[in-house]
């Protein structure tokens, strides 16, 4: 149901909508009913965040990219009015500032240190790994007791094992690193426990660091401390940071698309059985993409600052204001994908925005894709069976998440 | 078509290599954009099309 929208107009200043908004309680799938609303009647409009400030929201799809690609537009979270997402976020912004909170060209001489290894035909060459980290989850559910949450036994482990094996982060330690994970991207953490998480992270992140610079082995960790630390183009610390975010990000987004995604397919019984009963992987990579589109898991906007004024669909924004870029309603615009709010897996999804556009677009994007075409062509073909182990409404969805998805996932088969 | 590319603005996303793999490359270095084929024959138009769309970097150029 919709809510009510108040006049904008009349009040620039009072009675805004909040941001973020809640979703409507019997479509978890869809983004917030007044992100739908003003994406067809303020398209550029004021909202309220949690400290009182008012930065700009943008919901149309075309006015998203343009301004993501505007070097007029600064991701830098130092800069005055930049529109944190939590207490937390901001609390910790001075703290380990990554590549995605910079601006270039900083962020594209750190970013350039880890494109390469991302590159389509590397990570390609990944996916016999990626296919035998599936099989063998698979192997141990198909062998273990039903039902079983989908999160903890697969959709979780796959990305996990992954990024570590990429990283070079012992899988072993996995309760420690998921833990201090999961504690920040929860919207409602507490600043310090955030703080505490991150430090947890980044310190060990950096005695791993210390172990590859004395003792390298065959991973991007120790190829960046031979390359950029014993040349002095990062610190030992730099490079601890720049783990902690692939790491981070590594994970938690990955797993909550195979969960989420997984329970999209499971409620749409039609386009799940195209996948299952398909081997053709362009048809699997295409249900990738609008899965990607449709599902749109990093549903906190994308945050910017207005480095100069800027006329974006007739409105302007003024050098120095916040911006938010909604990029979950942007992947549901009709003027750009017919029927939006359809999960449609023979559409062409690919111009989505779920991986953000301009020059901040996802870096781990390829190894994303390539985890849940594995994910996704595998899965349903090993066990057609694949159902609910509970009811629809009794699953507890992420609503208070950085990223969306489900918290757990019982099913059987 | 004859396209061209920015290697400057190029944020080695390979978004270029996955809509059309016979005319963009990335460098193994850093993942920055190669141009296979600055003239690439008609068949690939959409292909080549589809690439620069997708490009967050705006880092593709198309004329016909």
């Amino acid at each position: 149901m919709a809510h009510p929208l108040p006049d904008i107009k009349d009040e620039p200043r009072t009675g805004l909508p909040p941001y973020p908004m809640p979703r409507a309680d019997r479509c978890p799938f869809d983004p917030p009913p007044t992100l739908r609303q003003l994406q067809a009647e303020a398209p550029v409009s004021r909202v309220r965040l949690w400290d009182g400030s008012t930065p700009w929201l943008v919901t149309r799809y075309h006015d998203q990219r343009a301004l993501l690609a505007d070097p007029r537009v600064s991701a830098d979270v130092m800069r005055d009015n930049y529109p944190h997402v939590t207490p937390s976020f901001k609390a910790r912004r001075t703290d380990a500032k990554t590549f995605i909170s910079m601006d270039d060209p900083e962020h594209a001489r750190l970013r350039r240190m880890v494109t390469g290894p991302f590159a389509i035909k590397r990570v390609e060459a990944m996916r016999p790994a990626v296919q035998r980290v599936v099989d063998d989850l698979l192997d141990e559910m198909a062998a273990g007791p039903r039902p079983v949450d989908l999160v903890q036994a697969f959709a979780l482990p796959v990305p996990s094992m992954v990024i570590c094996t990429l990283l070079g982060v012992p899988y072993a330690d996995h309760d420690f690193f998921q833990r201090n994970s999961r504690l920040l991207i929860n919207r409602d953490t507490p600043a310090d426990a955030v703080l505490d998480a991150q430090h947890q992270l980044i310190d060990y992140l950096d005695d791993l660091v210390g172990a590859k610079l004395a003792d390298p082995d065959d991973d991007l960790l120790s190829r960046l401390a031979a390359e950029q630390v014993s040349t002095g183009e990062l610190t030992r610390r730099e490079l601890a940071v720049m783990g902690f975010l692939l790491l981070v990000a590594g994970h938690e987004t990955t797993a909550n698309m195979i969960a989420l995604g997984t329970l999209a397919l499971l409620q749409n019984p039609d386009q799940l059985a195209v996948l299952r009963e398909t081997d053709d992987p362009k048809v699997v990579a295409g249900a990738v993409e609008e899965l990607l589109r449709y599902l749109h898991i990093t549903h906190s906007g994308r945050r910017r600052v207005a480095l100069e004024d800027i006329e974006i669909a007739g409105q302007a924004i003024r050098a120095g204001e916040g911006i938010i870029l909604a990029n979950d309603i942007g992947n549901r615009d009709e003027d750009v994908f017919p029927d939006p709010d359809r999960l449609d897996i023979g559409r062409d999804a690919r111009r989505h925005v779920a991986f953000g556009f301009g020059p901040h677009q996802c870096l781990g994007q390829p190894l994303a894709r390539v985890e849940l075409q594995v994910a996704y062509g595998t899965l349903y073909r090993r066990l057609p069976g694949l159902r609910l182990a509970t009811d629809f409404e009794r699953i507890p969805f992420k609503h208070d998440g950085l990223v969306y998805g489900v918290y757990e996932l019982p099913v059987t088969w | 078509m004859r396209v061209t590319v920015d290697q400057d603005k190029c944020v080695g996303s390979g978004q270029c290599v996955l809509a059309a793999e016979r005319v963009f490359d990335q460098r193994d270095e850093d993942g920055v954009v190669i141009l296979l084929d600055a003239e690439p024959p008609a068949e690939l138009d959409e292909d080549v099309r589809q690439a620069a769309v997708v490009c967050p970097a705006l880092a593709i150029e198309l004329s016909e």
